[in-house]
């Protein structure tokens, strides 16, 4: 269920002016990045369709990929396990955490771990877990949840989060973003050097080689998989792809896409764990793939919202993400890719609103890397809503009476002048209406309304049709 | 071979804009053609569509596929309903009995000035503004990002009299109609129409032209809501010379 209702969510967030002037700064500065980065290559569009190719090649031939995945990483001296659900992946590194006696945990940034509630997991047997991305940490810091997939804390101004590392760490308020990085570098140190186990996520995982790569640009994610003596990385079952190839065209749309960089600070690449002879890395590997309801979207009519390469850049270009941001919609994915993740992975049931906050204007759709086709699948979550009898009995009951009215050229007229003289008959100023009865008040509460034009169009063309005919007589 | 050309006015044209209707014929008719208007038209079945209800969305898309089986093209002043037959007909008629007539009135279908410049080859319409006039486009999501319709508006208009184009900041956002979402989501449509008519306000022009009737009358209902004097007009009553500002 949703924690809060969506309205209420809505709501909340429209009237948080701190939150206004955070989406605001964060999602501009998003869609202009990575318009500027795609405007600079040769042909975004092409490039677009390779990558999107490229994802389709992956999802086509998804469980052969992923066994080539599991050869290649078992022979470099990995393990490989694999989870059917959020619980399982919590256990499995619980169980890992046990067998090596694990008391301290850094983890680089995973939006999977976010989905299975991993932290919970390990705090609640006594494991310290410790965000090393910046963002991840201020807000675990703040006991937020991320709400951007790829700006964890868009959500917050660099002023709140000063005054959020004065309150908790007595760092000297300042409003320079480089001072408090500094600071929190100087923190997290420590961090890795005491860390018994550094996890971390996937972008992509090449199955030709057995290699998982991660794009980042804090370096936390090279030091949170290579300090610690175990390396767990976890990923969902569709992050697999077929090969470097496929890789070289994926990476760079996900960089230009996501923060609008060329390539980001650091491409990590890692093929097990340090070999005898190399001077440093994990004693251990373990790769850990995720399905928790992914395989079932794959049978789906729906398999296309599995080709996500989670940059973000849907978020940032949605009028609605840009209004709201992220906690609004209540679950760990956000923006329009969340609002079809979500009910996807969790039942659609579970967050029937999101399907339907969205204006369909399509802007996720264009800044899409991978082209995928969100707002067509949310016409489908809601048509699925619908057959699922969602929608209130009243609802139910308009749509017929207007199919009725709408297939029928005399019920049309005959509506179209009842509604015309109605609004004609109480428009006020200027011909507009300030108020509607119910179902329509929604459309009062935020703007006017027309008085209809009379006579209708049809009406005009006939009797110009018909003086015309006289005429000729 | 004179093709048999039909006018969709649309509901929205036709009852609560009639001015948009004609304007719209009357364009067709500046351009040469005589469109049939076909009387027993209605609506295309979009804003039971977009909120889930296909079944309700396919009984009225029946009809209007009887109404309008035998044009050669179907031309209409709405990049939003052209997009609702174009690309969901197609799909809401799949293994439907009539699937072989939606696909064919799907590819004839056309919104206006996608049918002026890319059939037709319209350019200049002979139209005026009655005063000289900075002019902007705000791009209708469906017509612009559903079918590229962005260069036909621009074209048709460079040769309007008295009009100077400019762009508008924001010019392709949503105003946040979305049909039913402004009554269902109010609140929210109704932060989205508060962005783009900071974006309207902030525009030094005279004038803010769209292609869709459904987008004028949000904004146009933003506007008068907070007072403002200004209006968007539709594009086809600024090819047809008989808009009022």
């Amino acid at each position: 269920m949703e924690a809060v209702p969506f309205e209420r969510a809505v709501h909340l967030a429209l009237a948080d002016e701190q939150l206004q002037i955070a989406l605001d700064r964060g999602t501009t500065r998003g869609v202009n990045a990575r318009l500027a980065a795609m405007g600079e290559t040769t042909d975004p569009q092409a490039l677009r369709h390779q990558a999107r190719l490229a994802r389709e090649r992956a999802l086509n031939r998804l469980p052969e990929l992923l066994e080539q995945l599991e050869r290649n990483v078992i022979a470099n001296g990995g393990h490989v396990l694999w989870a059917r659900d959020a619980d399982e992946l919590n256990q499995h590194i619980l169980t890992i955490c046990r067998q090596h006696n694990v008391r301290h945990v850094v983890k680089a940034k995973s939006m999977v771990t976010e989905e299975t509630g991993l932290n919970h997991a390990l705090q609640a047997h006594g494991i310290d877990v410790v965000e090393s991305d910046l963002g991840e940490y201020i807000i675990q810091l703040a006991g937020e949840a991320p709400s951007h997939i790829v700006f964890p804390m868009l959500h917050k101004t660099k002023e709140a989060t000063a005054q959020l590392l004065h309150d908790k760490l007595g760092m000297p308020l300042t409003d320079q973003p480089e001072v408090m990085t500094r600071f929190v570098r100087g923190v997290m140190r420590q961090k890795y050097l005491q860390a018994d186990l550094g996890i971390s996520g996937v972008n992509f995982a090449i199955a030709e080689t057995g290699t998982i790569a991660t794009v980042e640009n804090e370096g936390n994610n090279r030091l949170s998989t290579s300090t610690p003596p175990i390396h767990v990385a976890v990923m969902g079952l569709e992050k697999v792809i077929a090969t470097w190839e496929d890789y070289a065209v994926l990476v760079q749309l996900l960089s230009r896409s996501a923060t609008g960089q060329r390539m980001t600070v650091y491409n990590n690449l890692i093929s097990g764990p340090r070999r005898p002879d190399e001077p440093d890395g994990p004693e251990a590997f373990y790769l850990i793939i995720l399905d928790n309801g992914r395989s079932r979207i794959l049978a789906s009519e729906y398999a296309e919202s599995l080709a996500c390469i989670r940059c973000g850049a849907c978020l940032n270009a949605c009028p609605v993400y840009q209004n709201i941001g992220g906690h609004a919609y209540g679950w760990v994915y956000p923006g329009p890719i969340g609002a079809i993740v979500t009910p996807l992975l969790r039942g659609p049931l579970t967050a029937p609103r999101l399907p339907y906050a969205s204006s369909l204007c399509g802007a996720c759709q264009t800044a899409c890397p991978v082209e995928i086709n969100i707002p067509d699948m949310l016409l489908k979550l809601r048509r699925d809503l619908v057959q699922a009898g969602d929608p209130t009995l009243g609802w139910r009951i308009g749509m017929r009476l207007w199919a009725i009215a709408f297939r029928s050229p005399l019920f049309y007229r005959l509506g179209g002048r009842i509604a015309s003289w109605l609004t004609r008959a109480l428009a006020r100023d200027k011909g507009y209406l300030r108020r509607l009865p119910p179902p329509f008040n929604g459309w009062t509460d935020h703007r006017d309304f027309p008085a209809f034009g009379a006579p209708s169009f049809r009406a005009r063309y006939l009797a110009r049709a018909n003086s015309r005919s006289n005429g000729k007589r | 071979m004179v093709q048999r050309v039909a006018y969709f006015v649309t509901c929205i044209a036709d009852t609560v804009f009639p001015e948009i209707g004609e304007a719209g014929f009357e364009v067709l008719a500046r351009a040469g053609v005589s469109p049939e208007f076909p009387l027993g038209q209605t609506c295309c079945g979009q804003p039971a569509f977009n909120a889930g209800f296909n079944d309700e969305a396919r009984q009225v898309a029946e009809h209007f596929v009887e109404v309008f089986a035998d044009y050669e093209a179907i031309v209409t002043p709405s990049g939003s309903c052209a997009a609702m037959v174009k690309h969901y007909y197609p799909l809401l008629f799949r293994g439907h009995r009539r699937q072989a007539n939606a696909q064919r009135i799907a590819e004839r279908t056309y919104e206006l000035t996608e049918y002026l410049v890319d059939v037709l080859g319209v350019r200049d319409l002979n139209a005026a503004l009655p005063r000289p006039t900075r002019a902007a486009v705000h791009d209708a999501c469906h017509g612009y990002r559903g079918l590229g319709i962005a260069r036909q508006p621009r074209l048709l208009l460079s040769y309007v009299r008295n009009l100077t184009l400019v762009e508008m900041i924001g010019h392709d956002q949503c105003c946040g109609f979305g049909g039913l979402f402004a009554i269902k989501m109010s609140a929210l449509s109704g932060a989205m129409l508060r962005d783009k008519l900071a974006a309207i306000q902030s525009t030094e022009c005279d004038l803010i032209i769209t292609g869709d009737a459904s987008c004028m009358m949000h904004i146009n209902g933003g506007l008068s809501r907070v007072g403002s004097p200004r209006r968007v007009v539709h594009i086809a009553q600024v090819l047809a010379g008989n808009v009022r500002y």
